[in-house]
């Protein structure tokens, strides 16, 4: 049995910013599994009937994959100003970089809402073909797939306003890992509705 | 994004105001209280519910006092209709699964505790934790309504099988509404769930004082972590399942309801939907849920007993491994609900392996516990007598899973009493033994109050006899047939087993009573009873080196530094047989 103190643990300071990462891992560790639990659904649901119809997916979605594959970039351009705003530095060439690191978080920002936006456009396309939620299993499982990514997406974009809202005061005032804990929820966004995408293309 | 603030984040004052100091409180210690307090509510609601239909059960066709004030239409009279007996099981083992089974063990003492014996101020995310209370308490409340809208609660039992719970009110009372606040309960339940086991996971890994090891940690604490890993994938998945079920009712999907289906005379407006599909769901959260009841409580027990018997379980390391292996094996098992379900029966061989392999590290855990007993000296205790009970009704429920995880067994009893006093025995009663005994354990330490062990120990035996009394004949009217969820025992080949009935309902209503001693117990040692040194059993955690009741921040704004882990009993130590994990002394072993 030892005796001496483990330093290696984390200690009660630095531990409250590595919460928010471990955090928002296990966050997306749930929402996996609730994305899980609809597609076995849909494989089960498909199983179960003879008479499943197939729907064209509204071609206006790869335009808002794009959209939200593309503001996973811009979040990535807006890291290096975002770091000029960490070490502290809003005066000279720092203040520019941060600046910059802003507009990106902004650009990300209106990305998520036009992919939003897409989206909804996609339902209006489906619904002029007079295709609704309980129209068939494949429209009912297409909008409650677009449905539930659409508002973690919301739950997102809300998260990426509060960032941009605490940095772009007078005195920045966030953890570093708050914003990284965004980041990652933000590109996992991304990942899931390519996977979504992909599933309702194969099985839907 | 500066470093100070970071320092800053667990460092909130205290609140001033009663709002902010009781209600919307960040207080990981008040949070457990008030998860503590909804589960007492829920517990006496939920067992009023099992007096009225074990009463209806023996004498169908008595008045029951204010019966029809509840609900005209369930009980014209205050005579319980069969339908109305369906609508009070359902809400039984609603409030009993979720709001008691899930809150109790878990989110009310692991939310209290978890931060104190890891060294922390306070859990990772206290808005979070405040609001997994908050949804939690409303998804109480829209069940409860069930019972106030003229509909009545669902009849469709806690499993809420589909297609039964997804046509509507035509196939029965509270089958419109009732089933509607029912499945947006449950939820909301789900987010509630959700966010308390991320706050529990991040808090464990993150948040950890110096010297504080995994392998240092409490077995409860370990015990609460397996717990919320568990409880974030499952609720995740029943959320899902609560969404389309919502859907088909509300919306008109088809996600659960066949087609061609007719129930009171009408063709359901539905087609190709799978009845078992809701199964498959609901039971991929449903049983890893029975471990969700059950590992917390197994952690409080071993909690209890280590200090209890005054020495280490013979491996605390092995206990907390087969937690961890009951948690992952509890995601292969679902199907064995569903054996007489209609699946493949090579699935249900499929179920049955792992349902079986899932006993060895139950009985692992039981052969420690069991072992380090043998030859103890132990304190007897109200707490050390329900780690005890825990044991014995672990024991005596599980068993009887054997059986019933065959499946060519559970063919037989699946729709008898046998299942019913399997798991009333093995997760319902086991658990709530290890809530007893962490409330007789822990009760002065939140409260700074001593409870009355005179009344905590008779507590214990009625509690104990009364629950075998109850549960063991289950076992034996299932064996001979008699199934369940029957409203009245009326046919030919029940109305001999109704004198058994009869002494089982006697016993729940003495069981039930002796809960009272509890409630007073709890109530009159909150005011009046004895104040609580800071150590009262001389245990080793953390949280015996706070005053009872323990600051705002837990540790007056210091950082406790661990040396050992929690099982250093049995040494010498400078204030006796035992080592506290602060005490940076070194462990010399007694013998």
């Amino acid at each position: 049995m030892s005796t001496q103190a483990n330093t290696m643990t984390a200690a009660g300071k630095s531990g409250a910013a590595e919460a928010a990462k471990s955090g928002i891992w296990v966050g997306i560790a749930a929402i996996t599994m609730s994305f899980a639990a609809f597609t076995s659904a849909i494989i089960v649901r498909q199983g179960s009937d003879a008479s499943w119809q197939h729907l064209a997916l509204p071609p206006v979605l790869y335009l808002t994959t794009l959209i939200l594959l593309g503001s996973s970039v811009t979040l990535e351009m807006s890291r290096r100003g975002i770091s000029a705003l960490t070490a502290g530095s809003a005066s000279g060439e720092g203040g520019e970089a941060a600046a910059g690191g802003l507009r990106w978080l902004g650009g990300t920002l209106g990305l998520g809402l036009l992919f939003v936006a897409g989206q909804y456009v996609a339902w209006q396309q489906l619904a002029a073909q007079g295709i609704f939620l309980a129209t068939n299993p494949s429209s009912s499982f297409f909008y409650v797939l677009t449905a539930m990514h659409g508002l973690h997406v919301l739950g997102g974009l809300a998260a990426l306003g509060y960032v941009l809202r605490k940095l772009a005061g007078a005195r920045p005032a966030l953890r570093r890992s708050a914003y990284e804990a965004v980041c990652v929820y933000w590109h996992f966004m991304g990942g899931l509705w390519v996977y979504l995408l992909l599933v309702m293309r194969m099985r839907l | 994004m500066q470093e100070a603030s970071a320092q800053q984040v667990h460092q909130h004052a205290p609140p001033e105001g009663f709002i902010r100091k009781y209600v919307f409180s960040l207080d990981h210690k008040v949070i457990g209280k008030q998860y503590y307090a909804l589960a007492l509510v829920a517990v006496f609601m939920g067992m009023a519910l099992s007096w009225l239909m074990r009463f209806h059960l023996i004498w169908p066709n008595s008045k029951i006092f204010g019966l029809e004030l509840l609900s005209k239409v369930g009980a014209p009279g205050g005579v319980m209709t069969p339908e109305y007996y369906l609508s009070l099981m359902t809400m039984h083992g609603t409030l009993m699964v979720f709001f008691v089974l899930t809150n109790a063990p878990f989110a009310a003492f692991g939310n209290y505790f978890l931060p104190i014996q890891i060294g922390a101020e306070d859990m990772a995310f206290p808005r979070f934790n405040m609001m997994s209370f908050w949804t939690t308490f409303v998804a109480f409340v829209v069940l409860v309504l069930a019972f106030v809208i003229p509909d009545g609660p669902p009849i469709s039992g806690w499993t809420a099988y589909a297609p039964l719970s997804a046509v509507g009110s035509d196939a029965g009372p509270g089958l419109g509404w009732g089933q509607n606040l029912w499945g947006i309960s449950i939820a909301i339940f789900c987010v509630g769930s959700l966010l308390g086991s991320l706050n529990f996971i991040a808090t464990t890994l993150d948040l950890r004082t110096k010297g504080m090891t995994l392998m240092r940690m409490p077995i409860s604490t370990w015990a609460w972590f397996i717990t919320s890993c568990i409880s974030l994938l499952a609720f995740a998945v029943l959320l899902p399942a609560c969404v389309l079920l919502i859907l088909d009712r509300v919306a008109g999907t088809s996600f659960f309801i066949p087609a061609g289906l007719v129930v009171s005379d009408r063709l359901q407006p539905h087609a190709g939907g799978s009845p078992l599909l809701w199964q498959h769901l609901f039971w991929f959260f449903g049983h890893p849920e029975v471990y969700i009841a059950i590992l917390p409580a197994m952690g409080i027990v071993s909690h209890v007993l280590i200090a209890s018997i005054r020495r280490p379980l013979l491996s605390a390391k092995v206990i907390i491994y087969s937690m961890m292996s009951i948690g992952f094996l509890s995601y292969m098992v679902w199907g064995h609900h569903m054996f007489v379900s209609g699946m493949n029966p090579f699935s249900a061989l499929m179920f049955s392996f792992p349902t079986l392999t899932i006993t060895i590290p139950a009985t692992i855990m039981t052969l420690i516990w069991l072992g380090s007993l043998y030859g103890a000296k132990i304190r007897i205790t109200p707490a050390s007598l329900f780690a005890l009970g825990f044991i014995s009704m672990f024991v005596s429920g599980g068993v009887s899973g054997f059986f019933l995880a065959q499946p060519s067994l559970d063919i037989v009893l699946h729709a008898t009493y046998f299942v019913v006093g399997h798991f009333h025995m093995v997760m319902g009663v086991a658990a709530i033994f290890g809530v007893f005994a962490g409330t007789y354990f822990w009760f002065p330490k939140m409260t700074g109050r001593m409870m009355n062990e005179g009344l905590g120990k008779w507590h214990f035996w009625l509690t104990f006899a009364g629950t075998y009394c109850i549960f063991m004949p289950f076992h034996y009217l299932g064996l001979i047939g008699n199934v369940r969820r029957y409203s009245a025992f009326v046919d030919d080949f029940l109305v001999p087993l109704l004198p058994l009935h009869k002494f089982i309902t006697i016993a729940a209503f003495v069981t039930g009573a002796a809960q009272f001693l509890f409630l007073i117990n709890l109530i009159h040692s909150r005011f009046w009873g004895q104040e609580a040194p800071v150590n009262p059993w001389e245990a080793t955690s953390l949280e015996w080196t706070v005053p009872s009741p323990p600051p705002f921040d837990n540790f007056g704004g210091k950082h406790p530094v661990v040396y050992h882990d929690a099982h250093q009993y049995g040494v010498k130590g400078s204030r006796g047989d035992y080592v506290m994990q602060d005490s940076p002394e070194t462990v010399v072993p007694e013998s």
